[in-house]
């Protein structure tokens, strides 16, 4: 079974962001970037189901700039089998971004698709469902387990209040959370060999797909900012406090 | 043009959260229908129906939307929003999971976890775990749009008088189906509704310890949270954990106790009206946000509150 896993290049989840003096967005100049870590669950599921023997190729792909190379270099040190940029600079919206991997589901014929649920940037929790729709595929989002059982497959999903679980007919979409499992670091004898794992280098026009986006951001802000209020000596002081003062219990 | 609330419910109730979301569809402005779908879903219906501000119900109660798989509840809505300006659920699990799929249906983008309405076109959703926020304005024909239930005040419950609609509309896309599902247990107001939120981190040291911590939550009538690092560490269970990973809290009193205050977690809880931390480090970063801190030993202070309560 061939497994198509989607990665992103975002800033690295340590950085501290900080927003561009003018509002225009967030500073990413000479900030470390990374791949984003709920792409890496979604590569470690592929190799794993590849260990396991239930998938025999994985290939990964990702959308963005020149550099976003690295991101799919660490994956194939990871474990991928070969790679695809699909290279732009311009921002690639999430129908954008589900647009483009649809054309290369078109191509590569995957029984399952692996993304992350949601990139840390942009937060939108989107690519992944809205691939599954335009490719018209069941979906497995937020999943904590995968389990592929013949032409099925059982997602465990993190859903408010537990967890539920569904059965879905292959080919399918899967979106990662935090639980599925524990990435691994790459070896450097497999970053030296992930050097000669093929990648592809191809366009959006490739796939015949514009990129047009319909939202436009007009600015981006500092979060209102909560200040430091009072220490109190002890908990008579507490909840005299919350009861008279902030009148809240 | 008119909105089209698509409800959270579990069935056998309509949660508070779209209330919420009705909220935020007066502040766009237009007629709002409201979508239960579900399987035994009229007494949901209902009350959306007595909601204030509501024009319509429709009522899909089917047994392909009984567990709301994306599949057939997206196709559903796709078929039912093309005659609506905007369509709009809560950013709860459901609605990130059907919603992307209607507006890709729609060839439309989808705006996530909106917290403002600027107005019927321009919105502001926070990005990078919080970090900022920015004002998205869409040239969409049909504004497909998550929201995050906290950011809004609700409306009324009661006051409205809403036509009930059954439609026989059975979208089945035949390829996902439901197989089980583990919800967790408790008589306590459901973390993201609650008016207080009690929540225990790494300090608690081990899962029976947050016993300590439940008898406050039940003196208060208190929801129980938790930071990722007590989820992580295996002290509780996954769907406690507060922060931009778990759930988006804004309760009117928020307690932190043996939290220290991962950007994470204030993510998810920053929007609290009163924020109270306990924690015996007092260089801990929650002391930043809270507004009253005490530098204590939980061991010795949450027995002190519970006992003063």
């Amino acid at each position: 079974m061939k497994v198509l896993v989607a990665v992103k290049r975002v800033i690295d989840y340590n950085v501290k962001v900080r927003v561009k003096a003018d509002n225009s967005g967030v500073d990413l100049t000479n900030i470390k970037m990374a791949m984003n870590p709920f792409c890496e669950i979604a590569v470690e599921e592929a190799v794993r189901l590849k260990e396991k023997g239930v998938a025999s190729e994985i290939v990964v792909v990702s959308i963005g700039p020149k550099v976003a190379q690295e991101q799919v270099r660490t994956a194939l040190a990871l474990g991928a089998d070969r790679g695809i940029l699909i290279e732009t600079d311009q921002e690639v919206q999430s129908l954008q971004a589900a647009k483009l991997l649809k054309a290369v589901v078109d191509e590569e014929q995957p029984q399952l698709v692996i993304l992350g649920k949601q990139s840390i940037d942009s937060d939108n929790n989107q690519t992944g469902q809205m691939l599954a729709a335009l490719a018209g595929m069941p979906q497995g989002t937020f999943a904590s387990e995968v389990a592929v059982d013949g032409d099925k497959v059982n997602v465990t999903r993190e859903v408010d209040g537990g967890l539920m679980t569904v059965a879905l007919t292959l080919p399918a979409v899967v979106t990662t959370d935090l639980r599925l499992n524990e990435p691994r670091y790459a070896s450097l004898p497999n970053i030296m060999k992930a050097k000669k794992k093929p990648l592809d280098m191809k366009s959006p026009a490739d796939f015949g797909v514009e990129l047009k986006a319909s939202l436009t951001t007009l600015k981006v802000e500092e979060p209102p900012k909560r200040s430091a209020g009072i220490k109190v000596a002890d908990i008579a002081e507490l909840v005299d406090k919350l009861k008279n003062e902030a009148k809240v219990i | 043009m008119s909105i089209l609330v698509i409800a959270d419910h579990d069935n056998g109730s309509l949660k508070p959260v779209t209330l919420n979301v009705l909220s935020a569809a007066v502040a766009i402005g237009g007629d709002i229908d409201v979508l239960v779908a579900g399987e035994g879903c009229s007494a949901a219906a209902e009350a959306a129906a007595s909601a204030e501000g509501v024009s319509k119900v429709l009522l899909a109660d089917n047994a392909a939307y009984g567990h709301h798989l994306a599949e057939n509840l997206s196709a559903l809505v796709t078929d039912l929003g093309k005659g609506y300006g905007h369509i709009l659920t809560s950013a709860a699990t459901t609605g990130k999971d059907f919603l992307p799929r209607v507006a890709a249906l729609l060839d439309v983008a989808q705006i996530s976890d909106i917290i403002k309405v600027e107005s019927a076109d321009t919105f502001m959703r926070p990005i990078y775990a919080g970090n900022a926020i920015a004002t998205v304005q869409s040239s969409d024909a049909i504004k497909v749009i998550t929201v995050r239930g906290t950011a809004f005040d609700p409306v009324a419950a009661e006051g409205g008088s809403a036509t009930v609609e059954s439609l026989d509309n059975v979208q089945d896309a035949g390829s996902s189906s439901f197989v089980s599902e583990e919800m967790a247990k408790s008589d306590r107001p459901e973390l993201t509704a609650a008016e207080i939120v009690v929540s225990g981190g790494r300090g608690m040291q081990n899962g029976d310890n947050f016993h300590m911590l439940e008898k406050v939550a039940d003196k208060l009538g208190a929801a129980m949270g938790a930071s990722r690092a007590a989820v992580d560490a295996g002290f509780v269970p996954n769907d406690m954990q507060v922060g931009q990973t778990g759930k988006i809290v804004a309760p009117n009193l928020y307690i932190a106790v043996g939290i220290s205050g991962a950007i994470q977690h204030l993510a998810g809880m920053s929007g609290s009206k009163v924020i109270v931390a306990i924690n015996k480090d007092e260089e801990a970063p929650i002391f930043q946000v809270a507004d009253y801190g005490l530098v204590a030993d939980l061991f010795e202070a949450v027995p002190e509150l519970d006992a003063a309560l």
